[in-house]
Parts: structure tokens; sequence; C-alpha cells
């Protein structure tokens, strides 16, 4: 008991300390706060869309074939699907007819894609609602397309696609086999792609294998590849998540070892003047230790809480930018928590610990020095 | 009677953490059947057009099928053509190209 209130004294202290210094102290919790804050953004939107993108991802094709010439996906032949067909253990095969639209107005790219169980009049199409945002010529629920041959084609817009669905959907515009070759000038008895579906998932790699071995120039591309591509990507410990972290992380680290390489001549008297008056080395340090504690958790709490309200009440805005590029078009989405001890440990560890302990070093150097030395400095 | 500048301080920082563990444990408990509601239509819509990316990147093609990406991505237009959208310096190539020496992607290497 008389430990703790010994602590309390010591906070006391240490506060009162730091209110003396106000700018200073508060310009400290500014910068940490915000690496904090750059930090648990950057860890809470990766493992949720890591999360969202594997759960969704889990309902992709089993194997997606494309066909490879000169090193690049080339349009597939029917043919194949019959091919594949035979391999045993292949349940269905069927052709997916997807491609690309840049829209000169919008100066974005939108998907085509013909939906393979649900059939739609030649003159509608169904879209996402990333494309009626940025659509420029939407007008009457008609928009507008240039075919292969030059000329333009008038879309009635008839269905919007699932709001919910906007992470796999928002740049979507489905449409009738029939237009989207019109459009896009595929011939007919060709595919963008094939998807396969297996009767035992367990022989995917097997049956990938076997698929490449009758159709040698063929590609396949297994369900487990795709998702491990995005589980990857958003690994917060690899991909371009460790770039934006290292960048953060350095920030701090330069920023302890600032604070570690020396105290100002202010402090360096303050030290002096307790040693005079009967501080021990050790309260010094467990008082600098306390005005290490007092900030570093102060930032880590309003650092984290400011990335989770960011996260996930205004879906990670600022890093909109960042993910969009140079494209027009960006879904619209909430992530689910799903965050967990853990991972908040190892932001904890990362963010407190390191500047708690890294500020005590210049304080145990000072107060190991005559005070009446250090007073003179 | 006031409360110590250092109680103030502690009660407050408690309070946060507190408040912090409340919205981390209950929040995606309270969101959980409003959540699984999104996936499983995200799901639907995924299995019924068999799609097979994310669309959160869509300035440059190969970052938005990124798992459908060809084999020369990032050198599309010619041979020393450095990648110049955005995305591609965030988006990594994807598995099938990186697998040749990863010890998850060995079997599916065999198969390129």
């Amino acid at each position: 008991m008389q430990w703790a209130r010994k602590q309390v004294n010591f906070i006391d202290f240490a506060l009162s300390s730091m209110l003396r210094r106000t700018g200073k102290n508060l310009a400290l919790l500014l910068v940490y706060t915000t690496i904090v804050f750059m930090l648990a953004s950057v860890m809470f939107f990766s493992i949720s869309i890591r999360n969202e993108a594997l759960s969704i991802l889990d309902a992709t094709p089993e194997i997606v074939v494309q066909r490879v010439m000169a090193g690049r996906h080339e349009i597939i032949p029917h043919g194949y699907a019959e091919e594949i067909r035979k391999i045993r253990g292949v349940g269905a095969v069927r052709s997916r007819l997807w491609g690309y639209y840049y829209h000169p107005g919008a100066e974005a790219s939108y998907t085509l894609m013909v939906p393979g169980q649900v059939s739609l009049r030649d003159d509608e199409v169904s879209v996402g609602h990333g494309v009626l945002r940025t659509w420029p010529t939407h007008q009457g629920g008609e928009i507008l397309l240039e075919k292969s041959d030059g000329r333009v084609v008038a879309l009635n817009v008839t269905q919007l696609l699932d709001a919910e669905t906007e992470l796999v959907s928002s740049d979507l515009i489905l449409m009738s086999d029939r237009t989207f070759r019109a459009i896009t000038g595929m011939p007919e008895g060709y595919a963008t792609d094939l998807s396969v579906s297996v009767r035992n998932p367990k022989e995917c790699t097997t049956i990938a294998k076997k698929i490449r071995d009758a159709l040698p120039d063929s590609r396949p591309i297994i369900k487990g590849e795709i998702r491990r591509s995005y589980a990857t990507i958003f690994d917060w410990r690899s991909g371009y998540v460790l770039v934006l972290l290292s960048g953060a992380v350095l920030a701090f680290f330069i920023f302890a070892l600032e604070k570690a390489t020396g105290l100002s001549a202010e402090e360096k008297r303050e030290i002096g003047i307790l040693k005079a008056v009967g501080w021990t080395n050790s309260d010094v340090l467990i008082l600098k230790f306390w005005e290490g504690a007092i900030i570093s958790l102060t930032a880590f709490l309003l650092g984290v809480l400011a990335a989770y309200v960011h996260v996930y009440f205004f879906s990670a805005s600022l890093f909109e930018h960042a993910l969009k590029g140079w494209g027009i078009l960006y879904p619209s989405f909430r992530l689910h928590p799903s965050v967990d001890a853990y991972q908040m440990g190892v932001l904890f560890l990362l963010a407190v610990v390191p500047y708690a302990l890294v500020t005590v070093i210049p304080v145990w150097k000072t107060s190991v020095t005559d005070p009446d030395l250090v007073m003179r400095q | 009677m006031t409360l110590r500048k250092s109680h103030r301080w502690l009660l407050t920082v408690s309070l946060g953490f507190f408040l912090l563990a409340v919205a981390m444990l209950a929040s995606p408990r309270i969101l959980r059947d409003r959540y699984d509601a999104r996936i499983s239509s995200q799901r639907r819509l995924v299995a019924e057009l068999e799609v097979t990316d994310l669309c959160l990147f869509t300035d440059a093609r190969y970052a938005r099928h990124l798992s459908q990406a060809d084999w020369h991505s990032p050198f599309q237009d010619n041979p020393t053509t450095l990648d110049y959208f955005p995305s591609g310096s965030m988006v990594m190539p994807p598995e099938t190209l990186r697998g040749r020496s990863h010890a998850m992607g060995e079997k599916t290497s065999q198969l390129h």
C-alpha cells in the first residue's frame, strides 16, 4: 500500500513537472499520438480487410484457366473447355466473359462481365454503385458505351448491385453475351478464361497439373493461390503494409532516439536540484520513468482510439488516396472490427515499451553525476 | 473535495483503456449479424458471377484483378517501362508468379 502511495506521489510530481513545460510536452504528445495512430490504423485496416477478403474469396472458382500467348493473357477457345472436361475429377467447366472498358470522360476503367447464372436482355445492364457514382453521361437510367466498331450503344440500367457488395462489385457492368461481344470485339467461340469446379477440392493442385499437361499454353490459377495473394498483400507483417509501417516505425525510432541522446539544460538542472535536496538515483529514475509512461500511455490510448474511429467508423478514409492511386473509382465499404489481444499486445510493445525504456537512459547518466556539477552546467 | 492530479490522470487513462477494451470486445459481437449478412451477400455474388478479386485498386488492370495478372504485368507496355501506377507499388505480384521459391507455392510452381 505504501509502495502504491509512493508511486501516486511520483505521478503527481511528474504531472506537475510536465505541466510546467506544457508546450513542449503537448508537442511531444501530438507527435507520439500521430505515430501510434498511423501504426494502429495500418494494423486495424490490414487485419480487417484481410479477413474480409479471405471470407469473400472463399466463394471464388476453384480453378480459373487462362490461355497464355507470348507471355500475355490471351482469349481462350471454347474447345479448351472440352479438353478440360475429359480430365477425371473435373466438375463443371464454364466460360467466363469479362474485360475492361475505359471511359475517357470519367477517366476510369470499368469491368465488363457476363453473368453466368442470370440472363440479361441485350439492351440492359446491371451495374455496381461505383459505376453510377462516376459515369459522367448517365442520364435517365441509360449509359452509353462505344462498341468495337466505333458505334455507340445505349444500355438501360435495370438493376443496381447490392450496395453491401461494393467491395467486389463497385466497378462491374453486367451485360448479355451478345452485347459484351459487340462492345469488346471478342469473337464467337472464345471466352476470356474458363472457370473449373473440382469434385474433390483437395485434388485442385493435381487437376491443375493435368490441365497444364493437356493444354501446355494454359495457366491454371487455383483458389488457394488467389486467397494467398490477398492474404500476403494485407498481412501486416509483409507486403505494402510493412512499407507503410516501416515509415512510421522509423519515425518513431528517430523520435525516441532524439529523446535518448540527451536532456535539456532545464531538465538537468531539475535533476540536480532533486539530488541536492535528498532524492536518490532510483527516485529520480522512477520519476522520469513515470514521465515517459504518462506520455506514452496517453499517446497510445489517444492514438489507438483515433485509429479505431478512423478505420471502423470512417472506413479508413485517410488510406483511400493511397489505395485509389490514379484510379477514379473506389468502393464504399465498412470494415468489421477484428483485432485480437495478441495484435494489441504487439502494438503496445512496439509503441510504448521502447519509449518508456529509452527515456530512462539519459536520466540515469545525469542522475549519477554530482548534483553540483549538473547544476553548474 | 478536489481530486489530485495523479488520480485524475489514472482515472482518465483507466476509463480510456476500459472503453477501448469494451469497443474491441463488444463491437464485433454487436455488429456480427450485420457483418454476417454482408459477407454472405458478397459471397453469393462472388459465387454467382465467379468473381476472383476485390475492387480496391482500379487504376491498373493488373492491380484490379491482381490474381489474374499476366506474366509481364509491371513491364506491360515495353520491357523498360517501369511500373508507373501508384497501386503497383503496393500490390505485389500474384502468388502464382512469386510462388517459385516460396515454400507454400512449391507445389503449384511445378504447374508453370
